[in-house]
């Protein structure tokens, strides 16, 4: 059965925005509520269509009052927030993630019209660590507990998500573990990073790291809300990328920094608004994570149309690169030329050299030298 | 008896001979498109962060020397690895540093006719430090457990694992070419529920490049390490020590054990797994022998 009434929450920041745009003008649907604890911003307002906007905290039991009133059978629920910095610190952050999602649960477990729940969660459940093996899959569970807020939170809000599945059996419960979303809009956590034209890493570590384009994370979004999908499903892009080579396909230059020395960088560029990136980011460049797609593929039933590299290459577009790479290659192919000259040069050089010292060619004669 | 080679005396009154070949500057002209690659990140890496462009121009380049100057490396049965297919290579462990790895590495893609990669497994520790780890992913290793072996094996990689661990490469000198414990036959479970056959490998010549003799375990407990090595040149001659010794290698690849017969469900029956690690052992222990039978001395 197709949905008639969708709550998105999370409606201001991009993805959520794009979600409900998108949903807005699927002329299947009734309503479309967005709900958000701040209003969107005006790029974003413009394209919500018919969206209806709740200014409301999921913290608030006034969001049971939305979800009763409205009889919304369907919940997208993607706010969740990486960043203290976003959240206005650690514990203002675990509130939102973690109280805001156990009423927004508990408002949904109360409602009789919900029958379906999707959460946007993050592969950050899998923690980060060299114990782990390669790739993921869903049915694997992280080896040393994350240790980033982040990670936590989404472990906490997965439980209570699942406790939530096993207390409403009706309601058809689908959990998306995203990598990293990146593209020309999103302004994701990883985007911000990759935009400083230095971009510290941890010496000696090269994570591997799996992305997902922008249109691909909005696809499976909307397939996840008006499809039948239920259960867990790892989203992400086929292939990866080194994160040293990522830097480099950007034009970035890589500053290598010794372990003990990027807590206090990342605080000191968190306080300076260059860059909001956290611990738990740094640890994940300790070995990166890699996720397996099959379930999307071939349960969910979404290839995403982006490959990792592509959608960096898709995100490149929007930034000037610090080091051209038309200018690497032109620095080296004319490098390349001269060498080619040069040795043009020494060839004819030497071909003149010996043809004066050798004896002079006798047709049919072959040279035969006495050993 | 060969034929005799013909050595043409003076190649510029052969019409056929190409024309004088400048090598050097085809050398330069690569380099320098390597590094325009390495600049722009203009180059593949796989899922596991196996970097083959570096692999092939710059590691193996480097390893090659030491494996045929310094160690002068033989490789026998070549015949018995796979050319395609998923194929799990079991040899043993010695030398105090994992360089027995490396040389099977440079083996197999050099003078296995179908230029095999191999796919080693490493211990967590190596993927912990830094630079190492990366190293060590960017060439193809992965960590061993059993998740990432039956990845490896269904793609149909060549994967390479050292049952021994650490109590093979770190054992002292005088337990030379004994087999250690083969752990809990993880690997044979990973050979079963994919069906790959089990390669047995020998390695001899590995020992003695860094002849253990004593281990400084405060010095192992501080620094995090499972032994610290001292051989008669390390740590007494500082980085000097870290020169191996020139010993004659060989390696050996015996006939594949198939597993496929078994069947997946096999894999959790230890009494297949204990009796499929026991025979693994026993034909690299003999192999063993039989090449230490062979060579004249350890260094020739």
């Amino acid at each position: 059965m197709p949905p008639a009434v969708v709550l998105v929450t999370g409606v201001s920041r991009w993805l959520g925005g794009a979600l409900a745009a998108e949903l807005a003008a699927d002329a299947g649907l009734e309503r479309v509520i967005g709900v958000d604890t701040v209003p969107p911003a005006p790029n974003i307002l413009r394209r919500l269509g018919r969206t209806e906007f709740v200014r409301a905290d999921i913290r608030s039991p006034l969001i049971a009052k939305v979800i009763e009133s409205a009889s919304v059978d369907t919940v997208v629920h993607m706010n969740i927030t990486a960043t203290p910095g976003a959240a206005g610190g650690r514990d203002p952050m675990k509130e939102l993630n973690v109280i805001g999602s156990m009423q927004l649960l508990a408002a949904c477990q109360r409602a009789s019209s919900v029958r379906r729940f999707v959460l946007k969660s993050t592969s950050a459940v899998y923690g980060a660590s060299p114990r782990d093996p390669a790739i993921f899959t869903e049915a694997m569970q992280a080896r040393r507990m994350p240790r980033g807020g982040f990670g936590r939170d989404s472990l906490d809000i997965e439980g209570y998500v699942r406790s939530f599945a096993r207390r409403r059996p009706d309601v058809a419960v689908a959990v998306l573990r995203f990598t990293h979303v990146i593209g020309p809009r999103i302004d994701s956590l990883l985007a911000g990073y990759l935009r400083l034209p230095v971009v510290p890493t941890l010496l000696g570590h090269d994570a591997r790291l799996q992305l997902l384009h922008e249109e691909d994370a909005l696809a499976v979004l909307t397939r996840a809300a008006t499809g039948d999908f239920a259960g867990t499903v790892n989203v992400g892009a086929p292939g990866t990328v080194l994160l040293s080579q990522a830097i480099r396909r950007l034009g970035r230059v890589a500053a290598p920094v010794p372990g003990p020395a990027i807590g206090p960088l990342s605080r000191l560029t968190r306080a300076t608004a260059v860059a909001d990136w956290s611990r738990e980011q740094v640890e994940l460049l300790h070995s990166g994570r890699v996720l397996d797609t099959r379930v999307l593929r071939e349960e969910f039933g979404l290839t995403p149309r982006f490959t990792t590299s592509a959608a960096l290459d898709d995100y490149a577009r929007t930034l000037a690169p610090v080091i051209a790479p038309e200018l690497v290659g032109s620095v080296t192919g004319g490098a390349q030329s001269v060498v080619g000259r040069v040795a043009e040069g020494v060839a004819t050089g030497r071909s003149l050299f010996r043809r004066r010292g050798d004896a002079p060619v006798v047709p049919g004669l072959r040279a035969v030298r006495d050993l | 008896m060969p034929e005799a080679r013909v050595i043409p005396l003076r190649p510029e009154d052969d019409p056929a001979a190409p024309p004088p070949a400048t090598d050097w500057d085809e050398q330069v002209s690569r380099a320098l498109e390597f590094v325009r690659r390495r600049v722009t990140g203009d180059y593949d890496t796989d899922e596991f962060g196996f970097d083959p462009d570096l692999t092939d121009h710059v590691l193996l380049p480097a390893l090659r020397p030491l494996f045929s100057r310094w160690f002068r490396v033989e490789t026998q049965g070549l015949a018995n690895v796979p050319d395609i297919g998923g194929a799990l290579l079991v040899a043993n462990h010695s030398g105090t540093i994992p360089m027995d790895a490396l040389m099977a590495t440079v083996a197999l893609h050099d003078e296995h006719p179908a230029s095999r990669r191999l796919r080693l497994l490493g211990a967590d520790l190596v993927f912990q430090l830094p630079l190492l780890g990366a190293l060590a992913r960017k060439m193809g290793t992965t960590l061993a457990c059993n998740e990432d072996a039956e990845r490896l094996l269904r793609a149909g990689e060549l994967v390479g694992v050292f049952p021994e661990g650490f109590k093979g490469v770190g054992k002292p000198f005088s337990e030379r070419y004994t087999l250690q414990r083969f752990g809990r036959g993880g690997f044979v479970t990973a050979a079963l529920r994919t069906g790959a056959p089990i390669v047995p490998c020998a390695i001899v010549g590995a020992e003695e490049i860094y002849p253990m003799i004593g281990n400084a375990k405060t010095a192992a407990r501080l620094l995090g390490l499972p032994y610290f090595p001292i051989t008669p040149t390390f740590p007494l001659l500082g980085p000097l020590g870290a020169v191996p010794l020139p010993s004659k290698w060989f390696i050996a690849f015996g006939e594949p054990i198939e597993t496929a017969s078994y069947g997946p469900a096999a894999a959790d029956d230890p009494m297949v797994v204990f009796n499929l690690t026991d025979q693994v052992r026993e034909t690299i222990q003999h192999s063993l022998y039989r090449l230490l039978l062979q060579r004249r001395s350890v260094f020739s």
